[in-house]
């Protein structure tokens, strides 16, 4: 008899088919993206555009730090696209994990009122920050264009490193989105994260430039690895990629993203009563 | 007919957290602790107690069946609805649901201010459970629906409240899944726009054979658009069945309680000079009555407390009916009346307000008491209480005008004389 019921709701049980739920509701992870897409640059004289400038402003800032006045090395590339490198991922990492870090409470009213699988909410936003992504690759593709630089071929493994920057923002705004919703402590937190992150990543300078001895520890920060990759990729081999690091930030990485989707999991059926 | 939700014991339990207040913490404990309790929460120091707002319910649901939900506030309606649509689990019980379920517990969830009408009516459709496809195709049916064709590229943050409110509903009459459910949602907008709302729903509820669970206050809607009927009393079932006996049961306790003790409410402002401790309502000869009949005489009386030492003096009272819709309908008072009452010493009071051949008609009106002293507000309580008037002979001629003529009655007599 209970054969015939699509839904079963029981306590403490999860939802079966939980991954075809979610591709259910798809058109509302859509949706969702779309709204933040055009809520963001609404009454603003400039608009888009701002996904552009904003990259733009913190690069020219980097490269004067950085190389004109730290005259840290740059391996024979031009600084600026050393800088710009990193500084694309690092940005699609910041983006993404402040926006899913804050999506549930952001979106409280939401998750009171109506059902849908709650991971759509994060997601959403991932969706808006792989915009801003496209789009600041425009100013690298530019840069190159400046600096009559060739891309070698690695670039055509872009796409994977770019897929590891989305585990890692995934993961980790995934997990503090959760905790966020019952301990308000980490809306605090998430900045200070950031900020202190732009620091201790090799994004102003080339990780080479960490001693030999600490670059395994360094490599705990799973950006270390990604924004390695993008070098890699972008630069060839005037930027090498240092391995065991770089397995470390790698495996990191996965058991972020596993980790932040199972806490999220164990926790989502209990957001409307706390949020 | 088949069974398309079962529902089998269900209950829901909310801890309520009390902080020890007594021991203080070192801030190192609280971090500790704070810490702690990131990665097990539901251990928790200081203590909690439970409260079950539902507890054993169980029911099924056939296919068309229009259930109404009624109770009073805090009797676990809402809760059951956000249940039966998934956004909260139940603590025990099991939920079995056949078909596609929408919800609808507010009116314009997920409303952005910043974007359009047209961007809204995508966004919320698309929250509510529609396709981008079924949201094109009926697009033009909402925007016909809700009225706003000139301002569908405007902010809705630009639009009036009343055009918000028809927007957003506009969107969820639309909806077709194979159940419904609607939480009290049609109380809103003006009245012409609510009987199109209600229009709307009894077209989709009967003509469609859809099946819909609908929460209201309002006896009237569900006596129209339900075939049947629950009633949640403090989290447990207390009758359910055929629509016009649970509605009885309901308003007759209603009542019951409705006239009750006004001690403890602390819904209340003012000095408390003097207090309302309680409302009843009798006949003239002094029998008291649990509900009202429409055209008998009937005394008000409101019982009160004056524990100051000094006489209070310049003492008025007035008191505010409102219909079912929260409507004010009329108003006692008095200082209308010219019976101001003055040098009234410490001690219970009761103060009666007769009415002579009540003109209301049946239905279910709630009162706020007000009193003030020497001009300062005294007490003042808001929805102190509630009555029920049943239908009465108002004319003497058995015959009583069909509902919708008008709230009240007046005496009156035709004549007629060749000019």
């Amino acid at each position: 008899m209970s054969a015939d019921f699509d839904i079963i709701i029981e306590p403490k049980k999860n939802i079966g088919h939980y991954w075809r739920e979610l591709w259910r509701f798809r058109g509302l992870l859509y949706f969702l993206a779309w709204r933040d897409f055009l809520v963001r640059y609404k009454q603003t004289v400039l608009g888009v555009s701002w996904s552009l400038i904003r990259p733009l402003i913190t690069l020219v800032v980097f490269t004067l730090v950085f190389g004109k006045i730290a005259k840290l090395p740059a391996n024979g590339i031009p600084y600026s696209l050393l800088v710009c490198a990193a500084l694309i991922p690092w940005q699609f990492f910041s983006n993404a994990f402040t926006e899913a870090s804050q999506s549930l409470i952001s979106n409280s009213n939401l998750l009171s009122k109506v059902y849908f699988p709650r991971l759509l909410v994060p997601a959403s936003t991932l969706l808006v920050a792989i915009v801003d992504f496209l789009i600041s690759l425009i100013i690298l593709a530019g840069l190159m264009m400046w600096f009559h630089f060739v891309p070698p071929i690695t670039i055509l493994l872009l796409p994977l490193f770019f897929l590891f920057a989305l585990m890692v923002s995934f993961g980790a705004g995934v997990f503090i989105a959760a905790v966020n919703v019952k301990y308000r402590d980490f809306r605090y937190v998430v900045p200070f994260i950031v900020q202190a992150g732009l620091y201790i990543s090799p994004v102003g300078f080339s990780s080479s430039v960490v001693p030999e001895k600490y670059r395994l520890l360094y490599s705990l920060n799973p950006m270390v690895g990604i924004i390695d990759g993008f070098r890699w990729c972008l630069l060839g081999n005037n930027a090498q990629i240092y391995m065991p690091g770089f397995v470390l930030s790698i495996g990191f990485t996965l058991l972020l993203m596993i980790f932040g989707i199972k806490y999220f999991r164990n926790f989502e059926k209990g957001f409307a009563d706390i949020i | 007919m088949s069974t398309v939700i079962k529902v089998e014991n269900v209950g829901k339990m909310y801890r309520l957290r009390h902080s020890s207040g007594h021991r203080y913490k070192t801030f190192r404990e609280e971090i500790v602790g704070g810490v702690r309790s990131v990665f097990s929460p539901g251990k928790n120091s200081g203590t909690t107690e439970e409260f079950w707002a539902l507890k054993n319910i169980s029911f099924d649901i056939k296919q068309g069946d229009r259930i109404g939900i009624i109770g009073r506030n805090g009797a676990g309606k809402s809760t059951l609805l956000k249940i039966l649509s998934r956004i909260t689990d139940p603590t025990e019980g099991r939920v079995s649901i056949k078909g596609r379920v929408a919800s609808l517990l507010e009116v314009g969830t997920g409303f952005h201010p910043e974007l359009t009408g047209k961007e809204n009516i995508f966004l919320n459709g698309s929250i509510l459970g529609m396709t981008r496809d079924e949201i094109r195709k009926r697009f033009d049916e909402i925007v016909a629906f809700a009225e706003v064709e000139k301002f569908l590229d405007t902010p809705i943050k630009r639009y009036s409240s009343g055009m918000y409110v028809r927007l957003a509903f506009a969107v969820a009459a639309h909806l077709e899944p194979e159940i419904l459910i609607v939480d009290e949602v049609l109380a809103v907008g003006d009245a012409q726009f609510q009987k199109k709302c209600l229009g709307k729903m009894e077209e989709v509820s009967k003509n469609d054979g859809r099946t819909v669970l609908f929460v209201s206050h309002n006896m009237a809607t569900i006596q129209y658009l339900c075939n049947q009927c629950m009633y949640l009393k403090q989290g447990l079932f207390s009758a359910s069945g055929n629509t016009q006996d649970v509605i009885s049961k309901y308003l007759m306790e209603s009542v019951e309680t409705g006239s009750a003790d006004l001690r403890n409410n602390r819904n209340r402002e003012g000095n408390q000079r003097i207090t309302f401790t309680d409302v009843s309502f009798r006949s003239i000869g002094g029998e008291s009555k649990r509900s009202l009949q429409c055209g008998e005489d009937v005394v008000m009386d409101l019982h009160f407390n004056v524990k100051d030492s000094r006489p209070v003096n310049g003492l008025h009272f007035s008191v505010g009916i409102d219909d079912h819709l929260g409507q004010r309908i009329t108003y006692f008072s008095n200082e209308i009346t010219n019976q101001v009452f003055s040098n009234v010493e410490s001690g219970n009071y009761k103060v009666s307000i007769e009415m002579k051949k009540l003109p209301l008609k049946q239905g279910n009106y709630s009162y706020t008491l007000f009193s003030t002293v020497g001009g300062e507000i005294a007490d003042w309580v808001k929805n102190a209480g509630s009555f029920f008037v049943e239908a009465g002979d108002y004319f003497h001629t058995g015959k009583l005008p069909d509902s919708d003529q008008g709230t009240f009655y007046i005496n009156h007599s035709f004549s007629l004389n060749k000019e």
